[in-house]
């Protein structure tokens, strides 16, 4: 009857971990330590990096929480592509050598841990979160299935960091606001309840708003929930110029990859 | 949410150990239920009776039907806040079926021939309202934003390790700031515990790692009762192994168990709700069905199917109608998702394989409807201290937590005991706080780094998941739980000796896992004692030995309190039952009934 090919135990693998470590209170700046690591195929890249942790060195310093990538923490590059560590198995890692660095663009507290504040304060930014000073009806505000679909994408985002920290302009110009804080905009302006969209525009129409984007699509390939990044970038980008936030406004066109 | 609601009167600042959009309700998938009627006919009533008869009769009434009773508004509150809820043709919030959430049948006819669909006493009702299946994301995506928007205060990455205790009254806690490893006390009117669950006690589970129940534990060190601990719920569906949840919304939309024979082994178990009976009844039946070598290939799993042919083949949509895979994929993405990338499964194609993982503690610290932490039997509050959420315990989950009630507790009793202390905090005045409250704190924590490491901590934490899983776990007994019980003070001694390798203050988390494990050693002590303590089964306490409930001596709810190092005390405080006047003579408006699904 059913069958289940998959749940035949993928081949352990003994791996080499590579990871920048960094205590400010002996290190002037990070360098690199090696361990090896015998990994079963099921394990999460996070799963490795907590048996050095756990048992070999436990001044290796990382985030982590929820361990199957809903919550965020453990945004870092892992072999040069930014992702989350608890999303990534063994069993898919091309080669036995697995390099770990924190997040680029955000200041490094201690090995792979960054200081957050700053995607934050970006995020915060941009007012997000709903705003709408007519009184509420008595039971909920209508939406059509269509309306709540128009920011569904957005909807999904997590404040890992993955995008913003893989984006070149964000590297080279850190008041940019960057990609999550343009998703997390996006949310809102179009959400039939909002009415804020305009002052929110008005943000992101600023020198360190959209215009920064050079639509270079890494922040979509590094999103770990699939969010189609710069697409809600480019819708934002066409709402400030036409002026619309309108269903067919802003119905735009896939851009390729 | 009690953060937003205080806020709103006086100033309230929340101190997290993760940022805030890190916390594990961002983790709940299927849905928030409260009886909106958007789909079909439902009430307040309905909900509070599945609760109750959910929580095998352990259940408060009074407080279960301030909940139901309550739900409804705060939904409403929540989608006027933004919360991005799927949406019916009509636009209003949609909602879906989950497990024992009932209404009367319509056409039930007690003289009906068994099987039918007139024979059937209740019937499956539409009241989890969700978003997708990334409902808790949103809900606390939501209560993040609105707090921003209020000007809340934040302490992000600062871990409480206690509370400030004075004459029995609550004037602060102490907290570790994680970037900088300094010690600071926040000095209060009122304190609100919501750290949450403490799952990581055992080895399978659907919890995060910050699952370490510190609130509670603290609470406990204090001389603050743990109330109810022994009813743990395991859920049916976590992955297997990882075990990562997958919704019961997986079943609610139509999803089938089977065993290695491929039979739909819950017909057996629920004749009536069969795979949407609640979750202590699933699991057991998934244990029953591996003991008696139906596991897949006689290992301890079965499957999960929610193919749509198989939803077609055995009509369990929520409608009844046939559906397609896009339906499927539509209702359940992350779930599909989560099944592809730790399993390597397709769902769409192929089914599950799953066994149960430790999901909810039902117990917690005890508090009465306004979210004031009380100290025995008499109801008495700790004055100053609140809690809310899973590490709290109103008692509406009793023996069992029906799916999608936890959401909805911790907003509506989020809101009440916000209000509460927010209104305490405003009338009183700053209590002086003690010389040095952070002392006892920093004495552990400097006893841990002058320590040198005598072995890794993890092998005391797999050793206590390991026992607490076996032994403490879906089935117990007097043996294996007094077996638990040694093996924890064995265990305990090894903590007392453990010293913690990275001597640093930035970031020195190897120093707060090993503070974590304490606060679970502690817990599972006093689960542990509560358990042997209980000679009967109830809900999701099911002890092999007692098999039966026993209302004549164990209707009551345990107040387990610290006594020693390593023992407890179990004291037992009434069940609230709500009385009501029937032919002139008052009776109990939800009278015991055997519960069956
Ligand atoms: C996978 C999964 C799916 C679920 N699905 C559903 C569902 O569909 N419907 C439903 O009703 N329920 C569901 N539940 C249950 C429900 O999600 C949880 O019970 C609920 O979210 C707990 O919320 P909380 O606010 O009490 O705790 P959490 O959201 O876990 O938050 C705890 C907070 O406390 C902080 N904290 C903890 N310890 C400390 C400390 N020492 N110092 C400082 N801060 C600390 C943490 O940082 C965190 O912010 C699900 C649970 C899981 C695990
Ligand atoms: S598309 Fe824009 S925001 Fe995204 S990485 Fe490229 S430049 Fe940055
Ligand atoms: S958009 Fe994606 S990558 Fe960026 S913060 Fe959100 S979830 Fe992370
Ligand atoms: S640990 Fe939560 S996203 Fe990876």
């Amino acid at each position: 009857m059913l069958t289940q090919a998959q749940l035949i135990d993928p081949q352990a693998r003994s791996l080499t971990l590579k990871i920048s470590r960094y205590n400010p209170e002996v290190d002037e700046k990070p360098h690199w330590e090696e361990y090896k690591v015998e990994a079963d195929g099921h394990d999460r890249v996070l799963d490795v990096i907590q048996k050095v942790k756990w048992e070999q060195d436990d001044t290796l310093s990382l985030r982590r929480s929820c361990a199957h990538g809903v919550c965020g923490s453990d945004a870092m590059r892992i072999n040069g592509m930014n992702g989350l560590a608890c999303k990534i198995l063994v069993k898919n890692l091309k080669s036995d050598t697995l390099t770990l660095e924190p997040i680029l663009g955000l200041p490094v507290i201690k090995d792979l841990i960054v200081d957050m504040k700053p995607f934050f304060d970006h995020y915060k930014a941009v007012m997000p979160f709903l705003i709408n000073d007519e009184p509420p009806p008595t039971t909920e505000r209508l939406q059509s299935p269509a309306e709540r679909a128009r920011f569904d994408d957005s909807t999904k985002c997590i404040l890992c960091a993955c995008c913003t920290t893989a984006c070149p302009p964000f590297w080279g110009d850190r008041k940019y606001v960057g990609p999550a804080a343009i998703v997390n905009a996006h949310r809102f302006i179009f959400d039939s309840r909002d009415r804020g969209a305009a002052e929110r525009l008005e943000i992101l129409n600023d020198a360190e708003g959209v215009w920064r984007c050079r639509t270079v699509f890494n922040c979509t390939s590094a999103c770990p929930r699939d969010i189609k990044v710069t697409q809600t970038i480019s819708e934002v980008k066409r709402a400030l110029m036409t002026g619309n936030i309108d269903l067919d406004a802003v119905q735009t066109v896939e851009i390729g990859h | 949410m009690a953060a937003l609601e205080s806020s709103k009167r006086v100033g309230t600042a929340v101190v997290s150990k993760l940022y805030p959009t890190r916390s594990h309700t961002g983790a709940a998938q299927g849905g928030i239920a409260a009886a909106l009627a958007n789909l079909e006919d439902d009430s307040w009533e309905n909900h509070a009776y599945d609760t109750i008869k959910g929580g095998d009769f352990l259940v408060d009434q009074t407080a279960a039907e301030v909940l139901c009773k309550e739900a409804v508004d705060c939904i409403y509150d929540l989608e006027h806040m933004g919360l991005p809820f799927d949406r019916t043709a009509d636009g209003r919030i949609s909602q879906r079926r989950f497990g024992g959430h009932t209404k009367p049948n319509p056409i039930y006819d007690p003289s009906a021939t068994p099987g039918t669909e007139a024979a059937k006493p209740r019937i499956p009702v539409m009241r989890a309202c969700h978003a997708a299946d990334r409902t808790g994301h949103m809900i606390l995506q939501t209560l993040y934003q609105q707090c921003i928007k209020q000007g809340v205060t934040f302490f992000d990455e600062f871990h409480m390790l206690d509370l400030v205790m004075v004459d029995g009254e609550c004037r602060g806690i102490v907290a570790i700031e994680i970037a900088t490893g300094q010690l600071h006390t926040f000095h209060a009117k009122s304190v609100l515990i919501a750290t949450g669950g403490f799952g990581r006690m055992f080895k399978v589970s659907s919890n995060a790692y910050a699952l370490t129940g510190d609130g509670p534990a603290i609470a406990y060190r204090h001389g603050i009762p743990l109330e109810d601990l022994e009813f743990y719920q395991f859920h049916p569906t976590g992955i297997y192994r990882l075990g990562i949840l997958l919704s019961e919304a997986c079943r609610g939309d139509g999803g089938v168990m089977f065993n290695d024979k491929g039979e739909r082994f819950m017909e057996k178990y629920a004749p009536n709700l069969k795979d949407l009976a609640s979750r202590d009844v699933c699991s057991r039946s998934i244990y029953q069905e591996v003991r008696a070598g139906n596991g897949i290939g006689g290992k301890d799993y079965v499957f999960l199917d929610i193919r749509a042919e198989t939803i077609n083949k055995y009509k369990t949509s929520p409608t009844g109608q046939a559906v397609d895979s896009a339906w499927v994929e539509k209702r359940l993405p992350d779930i599909i998702e989560f099944a592809r990338t730790y399993l390597g499964v397709d769902p769409i194609r192929e089914p599950m394989p799953i066994q149960p993982t430790a999901h909810y503690g039902m117990g917690g610290i005890p508090t009465d409807v306004h979210g004031r932490v009380i100290q025995d039997a008499a109801n008495t509050p700790v004055p100053g201290l609140y809690a809310a959420g899973e590490s709290a315990c109103v008692s509406v989950h009793g023996a069992n937590r029906l799916g999608t009630n936890s959401l909805v507790d911790l907003v509506v009793y989020g809101k009440r005991a916000g209000r509460a202390m927010a209104e305490y905090a405003s009338i009183t005045k700053f209590q002086p706080m003690p010389p040095h409250p952070e002392l006892p704190t920093k004495t552990a924590i400097d006893g841990l780094l002058s320590r040198t490491r005598t072995e890794p901590w993890v092998r005391i934490r797999d050793e206590m998941q390991k026992t607490m899983m076996d032994d403490c776990g879906v089935y117990r007994t007097e043996e294996t739980l007094t077996r638990a019980r040694d093996v924890l003070i064995g265990l305990k001694e090894r903590y007392a000796r453990l010293g913690v390798q990275d001597k640093g203050t930035v970031f020195n988390t190897g120093l707060l896992e090993v503070l974590e494990l304490g606060c679970l050693l502690d817990l599972a002590q006093a689960t542990v004692g509560s358990a042997l303590a209980r000679k009967e089964s109830r809900g999701a306490h099911s002890r092999e030995d007692f098999p039966n409930r026993d209302d004549q001596n164990f209707f009551a709810h345990t107040l387990a309190y610290r006594d020693g190092d390593n023992g407890t005390r179990e004291a037992y405080k009434p069940v609230d039952v709500i009385m009501v006047e029937k032919n002139g003579e008052m009776t109990t408006k939800y009278p015991l009934e055997i519960r069956k699904y």
